[in-house]
């Protein structure tokens, strides 16, 4: 397995996804830098997290346009894994890979903590090591985190299954106290209909190993690694 | 031609800073203040002199960059490029 981390200037966290995926996990890593043309045999491409040309104008609006995100959506249209992680998300939401967009947070404030996110969908390629309904506890560190979007693409949402991790508390609730960006429906992570394009604003690549506080974000690494025999979608 | 682009919230997205810069006036004593806004204003300095060339280009530029049009909502206006001082 592959792994192609994308490098925008003022992106952040490509070391950190590296690390878990050559260090912890020994798969093949290649760094794609925003200016390349191809993706390098990549089968996941990672949007990472950081301030991807110092998220100019709006968070992603400028990184849509680097020469390498042709190639990333057109692999995504061939069905191909892109995993977009905070700042990630955003690019893929300004890009049009996934519906909505990510406003400032509600509490204006920079919020950088620990969450807990339930697994609303164990059958995708990105969490196919879960378990049901799973509560993961995974760190966020965003400004601009509220997920939105209009009612008629919430409730596609909603019906498709396309909410894939939901802001909660400890013990799985999913309520207003545990919902740290004001997002819609306590939205923290959403995929395409296909199931191959990912957006989270939480960082699994920070809690992969027990040093760093916890180990729950490896499970979704994992899932892309090696949980592909049994796959479901896509 | 120069537009003076104005890009607001849309008025279901909530605009936290809106909200936060009514608290500062309220606090300060403009109780009349029923609402906040906060948006962006974009200067565009285009070489045409058509109005309605420039006008065509920058809805294309609204549309294409500088609104994002799940969020935000666009307007502009155009005038001849002011004598540089």
């Amino acid at each position: 397995m592959r792994f192609g981390v994308v490098v925008f200037p003022g992106t952040w966290s490509d070391r950190d996804c590296g690390w878990v995926i050559d260090q912890v996990m020994g798969h093949e890593l290649t760094y794609l830098w925003h200016k390349d043309t191809d993706l390098k045999g990549s089968d996941c491409v990672i949007l990472p997290g950081g301030f991807a040309y110092g998220d100019y104008l709006r968070t992603g609006a400028i990184a849509r346009f680097a020469p390498i995100m042709e190639q990333v959506g057109e692999f995504a249209d061939r069905g191909g894994l892109v995993w977009g992680i905070c700042n990630g998300f955003q690019i893929l939401c300004e890009a049009g890979l996934l519906p909505g967009a990510l406003i400032r947070n509600a509490s204006l404030e920079f919020r950088c903590e620990w969450t807990n996110l339930l697994v609303e969908r164990t059958d995708l390629r990105y969490t196919n090591r879960c378990d049901e309904r799973d509560v993961l506890r995974v760190p966020i560190a965003h400004g601009e985190g509220s997920y939105f979007a209009d009612p008629a693409t919430l409730s596609r949402l909603e019906q498709n299954g396309q909410v894939v991790f939901r802001y909660c508390d400890a013990g799985g609730r999913v309520t207003a106290a545990s919902n740290p960006n004001g997002s819609l429906h306590n939205i923290a992570g959403i995929v395409n209909a296909r199931g191959n394009v990912l957006g989270m604003m939480p960082h699994p690549e920070r809690c992969a190993e027990a040093e760093l506080g916890g180990t729950d974000g490896l499970k979704l690494f994992r899932s892309v690694a090696e949980g592909a025999m049994k796959v479901l979608v896509p | 031609m120069v537009a003076r682009v104005i890009v607001t919230p849309k008025p279901v997205v909530n605009d936290p800073q809106g909200l936060t810069v009514k608290q500062g006036l309220a606090s300060l004593g403009f109780r009349d203040v029923a609402d906040v806004r906060v948006g962006k204003y974009i200067e565009v300095n285009l070489e045409t002199t058509s109005e309605h060339e420039a006008r065509r280009q920058v809805e294309e530029m609204c549309r294409q960059l500088l609104a994002n049009h799940v969020i935000e909502d666009f307007r502009f206006d155009l005038e001849p490029e002011r004598k540089r001082r």
